[in-house]
């Protein structure tokens, strides 16, 4: 008798996928090496010319506004999702912990173009911050919030937040709460316990929230392509720009591939850098 | 001391939720108001933001487009990413941990650098850019949630249950549809749910493989916003926070939301 039934119609439709995928991958990568034919959708013949023009200055400086893009929305998700992250895991009642829940995970749900909308009208210069801020007296002239870095920072951290909300919950709520315990048994006051005992075991959570957060800001673009306006580009808009406006498709593959080479880089040395922190974990 | 603490923790919490709802109070304010431009506070209040909204011609096709696409993306993930949680968690084979791996990158991968890669496929195939790109698409972008959220409920699944059912003679097959599959029932429903509502979400990969015909709401949305400032935008976010609220307290109250996210306390 067949020991795995169903193997072969179980994985392959599956395998189906992952083809298309590699495929679709594979494309990116065949068309960075091809010569750009102006005018033209199709490719011309194999060259590296693509990689030589990324050595440019005004490249350069988009992957640098996109990695520091990339790292002050990471940081600052981390500061604002952990006490939500503790509240949801240690509120008792079930009803506000639900609500907790609903409201966390709404951004995620709502789409990017729904989100950056809602911030533009938060963020403009006739919007809700501004009007509120010039009402009360506080400024006199409208904060320029909009086309900024830290407009598009704010909006980021929004977007990013509920999925870092969720990892950092998963790891707390694995903690098993009879360390604290121990600790305030011990005479540890309780930010003296929350110091020692459980941000150091939530590290891995952390250390997944953040590299996560890093990854999906780096894929963002209605946000910066809206909130930036044009004077804020991350390599998203870059890629987007060079594809639908100057048609040159093999120049925004090998952006592309350019910007995949530099996440997995990036990805894989915050776990390097991450292994001390990781230890501190429970295994 | 703790009590301080205790409150200064509430206050923090409560500011964080209130930064996360801003944008959504912020937009329904100015939905209902009747000006062209948006202020605040509004002046005068009134639906034509909304019955404009509900009219416009794109957001219709958009709708329906959107509708087209995620339903087929969404069950043929269901079927696909469920399938190979199956195989992943009961058998051995060669090519499993690759599989695995390409089937989950696309979590890592950005969505601008996959909408351009099915752009060339399409292209250099010669596959006009029609529904089957764009589902094609989506597809491998919503599997890695269908593939975690059931692989999850597979691993609560008490095997003993499959067992008594072979023991007292139904053939695997038999076992699968009237053991295996009910039991998984929960799991494949959010999972399902899920992947419909991030494919019906997807942006930036549709940017790139949608055409003015088959483009879906987001991208729908998004030429309007570039175009357009009255607050008809306003209205249909609105109308989305308010179905996307609704979906998910279903999903908290019916389906246990936290458990499916696995941020419940252990004990």
């Amino acid at each position: 008798m067949n020991q795995r039934p169903f193997l072969r119609s179980l994985v392959s439709p599956a395998a189906l996928c992952a083809v298309s995928f590699a495929a679709a991958l594979a494309a990116v990568m065949q068309y960075s090496l091809r010569a750009y034919v102006p005018g033209s959708l199709e490719a011309g013949g194999f060259t590296l010319a693509n990689f030589v023009a990324l050595v440019k200055p005004l490249y350069a400086w988009v992957f640098l506004e996109t990695v520091w893009i990339c790292w002050l929305t990471a940081f600052f998700t981390l500061i604002v999702g952990y006490p939500l992250a503790y509240a949801l895991v240690h509120v008792r009642h079930a009803a506000l912990k639900a609500a907790i829940l609903v409201i966390t995970v709404t951004p995620l749900f709502l789409g990017e173009v729904v989100r950056t909308y809602s911030w533009i009208v938060v963020l403009g210069n006739n919007g809700f911050v501004n009007t509120m801020l010039l009402k009360a007296g506080l400024i006199d002239a409208p904060v320029q919030l909009m086309f900024t870095r830290l407009g598009v920072v704010i909006a980021l951290v929004h977007v990013t937040l509920p999925i870092m909300v969720i990892m950092l919950a998963a790891a707390l709520s694995h903690i098993d709460r009879d360390f604290e315990r121990a600790a305030a048994s011990l005479g540890a006051g309780p930010i003296r316990a929350f110091l020692t005992v459980t941000l150091p075991l939530s590290a891995p959570g952390i250390i997944a929230g953040v590299t996560t957060a890093f990854a999906w800001t780096f894929s963002a673009f209605a946000t910066p392509q809206l909130i930036g306006g044009g004077r804020v580009n991350m390599i998203a808009n870059l890629v987007y720009q060079l594809g639908f406006a100057s048609f040159n498709f093999p120049f925004a593959a090998s952006l592309s591939i350019a910007g995949l080479v530099l996440t997995f880089a990036i990805l894989a040395l915050m776990r390097v850098a991450a292994r001390p922190l990781e230890r501190l974990g429970p295994h | 001391m703790p009590r301080l603490l205790r409150a200064l923790g509430g206050i923090t919490v409560l500011a964080i939720l209130g930064f996360v709802l801003l944008p959504a109070v912020v937009v329904t304010l100015a939905a209902f108001n009747s000006r062209a431009i948006i202020s605040f506070p509004p002046e005068a209040w009134s639906w034509r933001w909304f019955a404009k909204a509900i009219a416009y011609e794109d957001f219709r096709t958009g709708f329906r487009n959107g509708l087209i696409v995620t339903a087929w993306a969404s069950s043929i993930a269901l079927v696909a990413g469920a399938a190979f949680a199956l195989a992943l968690e009961r058998y051995e084979f060669r090519g499993k941990r690759v599989l695995e791996i390409v089937l989950l990158s696309p979590l890592v991968v950005p969505h601008f650098t996959v909408g351009l890669g099915f752009l060339i496929l399409a292209a250099q195939l010669g596959v006009a850019r029609g529904y089957a790109v764009i589902v094609a698409c989506h597809v491998v972008l919503v599997l890695p949630f269908v593939l975690r959220s059931v692989y999850v409920s597979l691993r609560n699944l008490d095997p003993r249950l499959e067992l008594a059912a072979a023991s007292l003679g139904a053939p695997p097959e038999r076992v699968l549809t009237t053991v295996t599959l009910p039991l998984l029932l929960p799991g494949l429903f959010s999972g399902w749910l899920f992947a419909a509502i991030l494919s019906f979400n997807e942006f930036t990969a549709s940017l790139f493989v949608t055409v003015q015909r088959t483009q879906t709401l987001p991208v729908a949305l998004y030429n309007y916003v570039r175009e357009f400032a009255d607050p008809s935008m306003a209205a249909v976010s609105v109308l989305y926070i308010a179905l996307t609220i609704i979906v998910l307290t279903f999903a908290t109250v019916f389906l246990g939301l936290g458990k499916v996210l696995n941020v419940e306390p252990s004990r």
